[in-house]
């Protein structure tokens, strides 16, 4: 290995895993700044211009926070439980593309930390240990809110993560790698060759299944204020607590980068990354990037505030009736009509959206029919004498 | 490096795979150890399909993980309604054949 | 010592150690953790070997899912506090322990003997191939494989659903 490949992979280390740190502070003050717009309040605005400064002031008060050990836990687990979170977030940066190519010194460096041949397998790989942290933050913690969430926590992340492999699978026959930035270059230019229109379905569903890998909203069943006090974090204070805050955060930038380098074109643009020279162009490309990666994230915030959480056996119906077979029906749609059509994009977009809506007609029918009978409702009398029974 | 070590390598966590099977008595580490001598076999495989310079034996880790995952889930089923039925998961103590 | 001897050394002396503390340890929630390490010490050997695909599967396939599951019921069934009686008596834990060191003197001599010295030289092989292979030769072990996975989802199904309540 030469020393200007090695020292612009370390110039590379740096500076993403610092954006990714800096990624996560904005993203707390952007969470609340855009929660409060969206519920027609101002939100933290006190520290710094529009409240920039808030995220640095709770890292501050998290570091000199007490560490607090209750005397309850297994401690090596409970100690060890945030960092298996915050690790696996933080690595699987690597493999993400996030810019084109930058010339220096005729030198053609990649914008990449490490394009590996099984780049989205790792990702996937990577991201599905981040379920350990969870589970054994639960258990450790020996609180039974804390062992439910970590339960839950955990045959969601399984059940979610078959969906997440299944989706993309379309999208890596078309481009015939597993490298990313291999399929975010033969994505090309322009919009509507990009993944998200050929393969509509498996983007709904991959997008959902990183929702409730990543445990925000919709599916934050893991950590449930209302019923599960904080799930699997109730026993953590101080920097622990904050580190399982920030991998939150963490696994939702990197989810959108991943998400964009797949589904969204990576860094491409209507050919804007192409403008400039070959230092500017690279830099334009990381602007394109980051902006997608940005609105997607917005996306993420916006979802937060839209849906209600589901029930528990919701969660899993959507996951094993509905995206699953979705996802399945995309893999065969899109290797059937490769083959019979030679590989038309048109095609294929829209076999898959019709295979999709079949899959859900007869899911949804099937569904119907085999639903059991509701329950009569109890007449006003027999309440009465159920009331009696019960208090008497 | 020569093949002969990840061999021996293969061979020693085989072996204790072998011993915690034979030494523990609770069914979910035997399921464990059972997970472990699987994976001593893959090491093997994978070692001698590099050492020959064929795919072969990569292709049968496919098919030993496919297997070991379906294994698994039925065992692990296996264990959870045992333990339901005799609140117990020691292998000794799960003798009789009628439940 | 090349780059490869140390990383092989550094795998190698990490995962015979999980290993042990498998069976060692009398938490399984601690037995299960310590398999853990094993596996990701055996993908990191993967990797050694050239077989990036095999280690990614590893990953995914043992440490990913099959290790959730086992954590999952350990949890479920509240086995982490389960105090008894574990391990088989004091003499035929001996033997089995002397068992299992004859079992690895053959395996060690086999190992040394039959290979001779064809060292792990020839270059990796491309995961394509293997994906070529898993689909025209090893196409029938294939669709097996996928009638086994259906078998053990049915099989599930069958012996943990609940039976209708007769009321």
């Amino acid at each position: 290995m030469d020393s200007v490949l090695l020292l612009s992979t370390i110039v590379k280390i740096v500076v993403v895993a610092h954006l990714l740190i800096i990624g996560v502070m904005v993203m707390i003050w952007a969470e609340r700044r855009v929660s409060g717009w969206m519920q027609d309040r101002l939100g933290p605005n006190r520290v710094g211009p529009q409240g920039l400064l808030q995220p640095i002031a709770d890292g501050i008060k998290f570091l000199f926070k007490e560490e607090l050990i209750p005397n309850h836990v297994d401690k090596p687990i409970y100690v060890l439980a945030p960092a298996l979170l915050l690790v696996p977030a933080m690595i699987t940066v690597a493999v993400v593309p996030f810019g084109n190519s930058i010339e220096i010194a005729g030198r053609e460096i990649f914008l990449q930390i490490a394009d590996i041949n099984i780049g989205i397998l790792y990702v996937l790989a990577i991201t599905s240990l981040g379920v350990y942290g969870v589970v054994l933050g639960a258990w450790a913690s020996n609180n039974k809110y804390s062992l439910l969430g970590g339960l839950r926590s955990s045959a969601q992340m399984i059940s979610y993560e078959l969906t997440l492999g299944l989706s993309i699978i379309g999208v890596l026959m078309l481009s015939s790698s597993l490298s990313l930035r291999d399929i975010a270059a033969e994505q090309g230019a322009y919009p509507w060759k990009w993944n998200f229109l050929i393969h509509f379905p498996a983007f709904l569903a991959f997008t959902t299944a990183m929702f409730a890998e990543t445990n925000r909203l919709p599916f934050d069943l893991a950590e449930a204020e209302q019923e599960l006090v904080a799930g699997y974090h109730t026993e953590y204070s101080s920097m622990k607590f904050a580190m399982f805050f920030m991998a939150e955060y963490m696994n939702m930038i990197v989810g959108s980068a991943v998400t964009v380098s797949l589904f969204l074109g990576g860094w491409h643009f209507f050919g804007l990354e192409n403008l400039g020279g070959p230092v500017l162009s690279g830099l334009i490309s990381f602007g394109i990037f980051f902006i997608k990666t940005a609105i997607f994230l917005f996306v993420f915030i916006w979802v937060r505030w839209t849906l209600p959480r589901f029930r528990y056996d919701g969660l899993m119906n959507l996951g094993w009736k509905f995206l699953l077979p979705v996802a399945l029906s995309s893999v065969v749609v899109t290797g059937i009509l490769w083959v019979i059509t030679n590989g038309n994009r048109l095609a294929i977009g829209i076999g898959n959206v019709v295979a999709a809506f079949i899959v859900i007609c007869i899911v949804g029918g099937l569904l119907v029919m085999n639903k059991p009978p509701e329950p009569a409702a109890p007449e006003i009398s027999d309440l009465n004498a159920l009331e009696r029974n019960t208090t008497g | 490096m020569g093949l002969e070590y990840y061999l021996v390598l293969s061979t020693l966590l085989f072996t204790i795979g072998v011993i915690g099977v034979l030494v523990r008595r609770n069914a979910i580490i035997i399921f464990m150890c059972i997970e472990l001598m699987l994976n001593a076999a893959n090491l093997a495989f994978v070692a001698i399909s590099r050492s020959l310079g064929e795919p072969n034996g990569q292709v049968f880790v496919f098919f030993v993980m496919t297997v070991a995952a379906a294994e698994v889930a039925i065992g692990l089923a296996i264990i959870v309604s045992v333990f339901k039925h005799r609140q117990t998961i020691n292998v000794d103590e799960v003798n009789s054949l009628k439940g | 010592m090349n780059a490869e001897q140390i990383c092989f050394i550094i795998f190698g002396l990490i995962s015979l150690s999980g290993a042990i503390a498998v069976i060692c340890f009398r938490n399984p929630i601690y037995s299960a953790l310590a398999l853990i390490v094993t596996f990701f010490s055996q993908a990191g050997l993967f990797i050694l070997l050239g077989a990036p695909f095999v280690a990614a599967a590893q990953v995914i396939v043992y440490a990913g899912a099959i290790m959730v599951l086992f954590l999952f019921v350990i949890m479920l069934l509240n086995l982490g506090t389960l105090s008894t009686r574990t391990n088989i008596g004091g003499k035929m834990k001996g033997f089995a322990i002397f068992l299992g060191i004859l079992f690895a003197i053959e395996g060690i001599y086999i190992a040394f003997k039959a290979t001779g010295d064809s060292g792990v030289a020839r270059e990796p092989v491309e995961t394509k191939d293997i994906g070529k292979l898993l689909f025209s030769e090893y196409l029938l072990p294939f669709e097996v494989t996928s009638l086994i996975l259906l078998a053990a989802l049915i099989g599930i199904i069958a012996l943990v659903k609940r039976e209708k309540s007769n009321t």
